[in-house]
Formats: C-alpha cells, structure tokens, sequence
C-alpha cells in the first residue's frame, strides 16, 4: 500500500506500507524520524505522541492508511513548528492546508538555499530549552511524547494551572519517575512566554 | 490484510457487505494494539475516519445523536450539559491522547464490559443506530451487550451514531482504578435522575462479563421514592433506603477475579460506588451541592 501526508511541513510518500503496520512504524522505519519513541505500542505511554492535523495522538495507534492527505508533526519538526506558529500566528496553531506564505514573507524571499531551511541545526523550541534549562531531561526515553504533549498545551493554555499541567501529560509516562522537574519545566516555558509579550 | 478507505458512508456500507469480516477502525484505541501485539490479524480493516458525518452531533428535543466516531475529547467539550453522565466517563478515558481518538462507537464495536462509556448510556437511556446496506434498526443499549466483547451487530452492519437521552436530571459516573488517568476500570458505577419520569436508571461496568443495569436496585428504589414522596418533598434520602439500594447494586453484579482485582472487592466497591452516585444526584435534585455538569 502506498501512502502520502505531509510530516513536518514536507510531503512524503512511503511505499510497500503493509496494511497494518503503525504510524509510528512508518515514521521511524520508514522515513528516518526516530524522534517518536516506540514503547508500549498500545498508547499507555505517550513517548510516540505527534500532532495529527494538530491534535496530540500517540501514534503507535494510528493505522499509516489512515493519515493519507494528512499533516503530521513529529517532535523533529517542533522547532520549526513553534517558531512558524510564533511568527505567523501567535496563540494558536497552524491550521491544516490553511497556511500558505505570508505576502510580506513572499516578498522577503530570497533565491538562497540558506532561505526559510536555514533554521540554525540545533535551534530548540521554546519548550524544548526550557525542558533543558530545568533538568528535566534524565534518560530522555519519555522527552520527545512530553515535547509534542506540553507544546500543544501551551498552545491552548498558555497560562495552565498546576492541574492543567497534570492533566495534560497524564498519558506521557516517566519511568524515571521525573515528573516534577518536568512540571517545572511547562511552568518555565509558560513564564518565559509571558514575559515575551 | 487489505485496506478499506470509504469515502462516504454509503461506500463503507457497501464494504461492510462485500468482507463482512472487515474489522472497522475509527480511533485505532483497540484495533491497533490488538494489531501491534499479533492478537488479530484481520482479512480487511475499514478505515472510518474519511465519513466526516461520522464525527459530528446533533442535539434534538429528546436525544442527542452521537456520531459513532465522535471522539471522547470533543464530548467533554461540547456536550456536557445534556449528557453529563457521559461527559465525565469521557473525561476518565485513559489520557488525552486516546481521548482525542477514541469514541463512544468504538466502545460499542468493542463491547468489553470495562468499556467507560458503556455505565453512562446504560444509565441515561440510549439506542445504537445501527446500518447496513439493508437498512437502519435501532438496537435498545440494553440489549446491545449480548458477551464478553459480543454486541448484538449482525456482520455486514456498522454503527452508524448512538440516540442518548438529553438529561432530564443530575447524572453521575464513578470508576475505580489505581489512579486518574491511564486506568482500566476496575469497575465503575453510572447513575441518572430521571425527575422527569420520577425513575433512576443505573449502569455497572466491569463487574460482570457484559455491562449490565442494576435493575433490582432501580426498581427497589423507584418505588421507595414514590412511597416517601421524595421526588416531591426534595428530602434527604433516608439512610436504610440508600443501604438497601447499594446492597442490590452490588447484587446485580456478577464479576470474576483478575489482575485488576477480585469479585468481592468489586461488588462491595460498586456497593459504595452506587450509594456515592446516588447521593451526589441527589443532593444536585435537591438544589444544593454538585451541578448536573459535575466535575471528573
């Protein structure tokens, strides 16, 4: 079975897919995203977590038929993912299909390969430094899901409670039980994002 | 394996009738571990997520009718105020990540007696719309769960939504686990007011190898409330008459012992489960404490 969606921005079209075979089998076998983490594989865990069209879904239990036509974002593309959101549309996300390039960005374009690419390698998400900054990171087993997971929360919430917080990571879990330096972690990146604004 | 991906709801009918082996796949919350772990290997999987009518709702004068593949996340969203006691089963689905996927449908389709959603529309009254190229019957819930993960849909049928009463009055759901999120229910107790028809209805999950009523507790109760005039009078429910109701609710079950735990921790918690849901309604019925939207 042939597939094609879109992951991280970039069309992709995977062959051979076997009919039953996972998403997430797809993006780390097939396209060379191993960023998704594959665990359980029956969603207990939350360390494959992705954006389907926006929404958080742990992907081992997406059928890869399914996400035909769709637009998929793995913890690889979250930099980029946050920076187009903080650039284009602060406060809320990307809507599927709905984002061209704005006029004023069109009319900055450049025939230079250093062009929009060019993100620094290595240039982190705000979450992603702030889960650095606060040592939430032991193993990093659990981190990308955890990314995808508060990302997405404080995409929605940009100032969560302590039990927003909680409820919205309950299906990430970390076996090295570091929890609350991750929560301090969504607590920074909130912080860090307030004084921006 | 093949790959079923319809379109429309007519073309998944059709090919419902073509493999009526053709296990459906909507959120994949079940049929993917099932597939990851090699327990099924299926001829064909129907691919539901393209029928886009299949993920919204409309609210009637009496029902809701609920899209078989409305995922859990946008009914504790949208629909809180008339189905209250579904709402909050939702909001004890396992993790946001499965609740943006999966639906009451896919609950239905599964039948496992642990199912959340299943003790919510037990107690608040639904029927399953169930088509098929055939045509549409509807399936009373109460005659839906015919097993252990068997429901009453013939091969060639597919859910198509699920009729469920609008609340009439406070409704409440209750399930035991080792924590919040992420949890099997160990059991779990649903309970609806009906003012409206002055009867409490019940649902019991996991506690018996399909979810069942607790009919005799509904009907010792219904009448107890009638003789005390408590539907008019708004009184405390007398304590002997809330006993006698928990005692039959755990009565009506009939579960087994597993890992999650054993049949008599189960029938004294569902015991307690019912004499909790039943004050908590009834305290909202009488004005004060929880609101019928309730709170997880």
């Amino acid at each position: 079975m042939r597939v094609n969606f879109t992951v991280n921005g970039r069309r992709y079209e995977a062959d051979d897919v076997w009919e039953g075979e996972s998403l997430l089998y797809v993006l780390r076998e097939r396209m060379g995203l191993p960023g998704s983490k594959n665990a359980c594989e029956q969603g207990e865990c939350g360390s494959c977590t992705v954006r389907l069209d926006g929404v958080p879904v742990c992907s081992c239990l997406v059928a890869a038929g399914q996400v035909e036509g769709r637009e998929v974002v793995t913890v690889e593309g979250l930099a980029d993912f946050a920076a187009h959101r903080a650039e284009q549309h602060p406060g809320s996300g990307c809507a599927p299909g709905a984002c061209g390039t704005a006029l004023d960005q069109a009319r900055r374009w450049q025939a230079d390969p250093a062009g929009e690419e060019a993100r620094e390698t290595g240039e982190l998400s705000p979450i992603q430094q702030a889960f650095i900054d606060a040592g939430a990171v032991q193993c990093g087993f659990c981190t990308p899901g955890l990314l995808v997971a508060a990302d997405e929360l404080l995409e929605r919430n940009p100032e969560p409670s302590d039990a927003d917080i909680r409820e919205a990571l309950s299906g990430n879990l970390c076996r090295c039980t570091g929890y609350e330096k991750i929560l301090d972690a969504v607590r920074l990146a909130a912080a860090r994002a307030e004084e921006t604004v | 394996m093949d790959f079923l991906r319809p379109a429309s709801w007519e073309e998944a009918l059709a090919a419902k009738a073509a493999h009526p082996t053709a296990v459906p796949i909507a959120g994949g919350t079940d049929v993917m571990v099932e597939i990851n772990f090699d327990h099924r290997r299926p001829d064909h999987l129907l691919d539901l997520n393209r029928i886009g009518e299949l993920t919204e709702w409309e609210v009637g004068r009496e029902n809701v009718r609920l899209g078989a593949c409305v995922p859990y996340s946008r009914i504790m969203e949208h629909l809180r105020a008339e189905l209250p006691g579904l709402a909050l089963a939702s909001h004890t689905v396992a993790s946001p990540q499965i609740r943006n996927r999966g639906s009451v449908g896919g609950n239905l389709g599964t039948a496992s007696p642990a199912g959340d959603a299943h003790p919510a529309l037990l107690a608040a009254g639904a029927e399953v719309e169930a088509e098929s190229v055939r045509g549409t019957r509807m399936i009373p819930i109460d005659a839906f769960y015919t097993g252990v993960k068997r429901n009453a849909l013939e091969p060639d049928e597919l859910i198509r939504a699920v009729h469920i009463k609008k609340a009439d009055g406070p409704q409440q759901f209750s399930k035991v686990g080792t924590r919040n999120a992420m949890v099997i229910a160990v059991c779990a107790f649903g309970l609806a007011l009906h003012p409206g028809t002055r009867t409490v209805r019940t649902g019991i999950g996991s506690a018996a190898p399909t979810p069942v009523r607790a009919k005799e507790a509904e009907e010792f109760l219904n009448a107890a409330l009638e003789e005390g005039g408590f539907w008019d009078s708004r009184a405390i429910i007398t304590p002997s008459v809330a006993k006698q109701f928990a005692a039959l609710a755990a009565g009506a079950c009939n579960p087994i012992d597993d890992v999650r735990g054993t049949a008599s921790y189960r029938r004294h918690a569902v015991g307690i489960m019912a004499r909790r849901t039943l004050g908590w309604t009834w305290e909202s019925y009488r004005g004060n404490g929880r609101s019928t939207e309730g709170a997880a």
